[in-house]
């Protein structure tokens, strides 16, 4: 009893990396494009656009049907020689910039991307003003150790 | 002073900064999921589709220009168009502006059916199988309706279930605001 079931282990543990290996793949979509680099393209594009249904998932990983209107539409452009840029331009003139995962840099969200740069400015600055403050006070600190010393 | 603007007012207004910051963004957040549509302010797709109850015959944006129109995306498959649909009858009954169907995915003979039931809301509905002319308008679920002017361009678009209220607050004010038929 024991024996077999350590000999059924190994093939167990197969199949269900085998099912979990094809559940990734087979999940939601299953388009094939007739070369790498497109396929590759389109891999990359769905991942990167936004299921406006389900507004949480991309549309690589949404099964509801305007994701994969969404996908289909994708696919015809890139078959039609369309750039990347031209893509997500399309989808963004139709659902707006909600549909990109990845923002898009323009003047109304230009403090955003600045706010990093400004927030370390600021650290900079308090960081600068704490280090000379402690500098400043070092004689006082010795003082009473001389004190200490002379007592002694 | 230094210090009191250090201990206290320093942490106040990064608090008041933060504060406006986080409003605005509460404010700007698509509300339950709605998004504003990059199409308000611009000219309505052109289309030219099927006409649902002759489908000989096609229902043309060219056709409308110079006229108010409602664009109503529904479907028989949609819950909230069966909602809707009471205040769609009393749309046309009040005349003011006619509404354009568009019947996004779905089957003909139910969309028939369906109109036959439960009574025809439209002037004329468009049949868009494929879902190409949803996407066209930015339609990420039905119903959605949009508002276009005598121009060709989309001034209003309201998303869920048609309401009296968006009817009287929305959508009235800016048809009556220009007669039907003047440009």
């Amino acid at each position: 009893m024991r024996l077999m079931r350590r000999s059924l282990r190994i093939p167990l543990l197969a199949a269900c990396l085998l099912l979990a290996g094809t559940s990734a793949v087979w999940a939601v979509d299953p388009t094939e494009l007739p070369n790498p680099a497109l396929q590759a393209r389109y891999w990359t594009l769905t991942h990167e656009l936004r299921c406006m249904q389900c507004q949480n998932e991309s549309l690589a990983d949404s099964p509801v049907g305007l994701a994969a209107d969404l996908r289909r539409e994708v696919r015809d452009q890139l078959l039609a020689g369309k750039s990347d840029d031209q893509i997500r331009a399309w989808m963004s003139a139709r659902y707006g910039d909600f549909i990109l995962f990845r923002p898009r840099y323009s003047l109304r969200n230009a403090w955003l991307w600045g706010a990093p740069g400004v927030l370390l400015l600021i650290g900079a600055l308090v960081c600068w003003r704490v280090v000379r403050n402690r500098t400043t006070l070092l004689p006082g600190d010795h003082e009473p150790l001389e004190e200490d010393g002379q007592r002694g | 002073m230094t210090r009191f603007m250090t201990r206290f007012l320093l942490p106040l207004g990064i608090f008041a900064l933060l504060a406006v910051v986080l409003a605005i963004g509460i404010r700007h957040s698509p509300d339950k999921g709605i998004i504003t549509s990059p199409l308000l302010g611009k000219s309505a797709p052109a289309f030219s589709l099927p006409n649902l109850t002759d489908p000989a015959q096609l229902v043309r944006s060219a056709d409308l220009k110079g006229h108010w129109y409602l664009f109503n995306v529904w479907g028989t498959w949609c819950g909230g168009c069966r909602e809707e649909h009471q205040m769609l009858l009393q749309v046309r009954q009040a005349g003011v502006v006619p509404i354009i169907g568009l019947d996004w995915k779905d089957d003909d003979a139910q969309a028939l059916s369906w109109l036959s039931q439960l009574g025809n809301p439209y002037q004329s509905v468009a049949t868009d199988h494929s879902g190409r002319e949803a996407i066209e308008w930015g339609v990420y679920g039905a119903p959605e309706t949009f508002l276009v002017n005598p121009q060709g361009v989309v001034v209003y678009k309201h998303v869920g279930a048609l309401t009296p209220d968006t009817w009287t607050r929305e959508i009235l004010p800016r048809v009556s605001a220009t007669p039907a038929g003047s440009t």
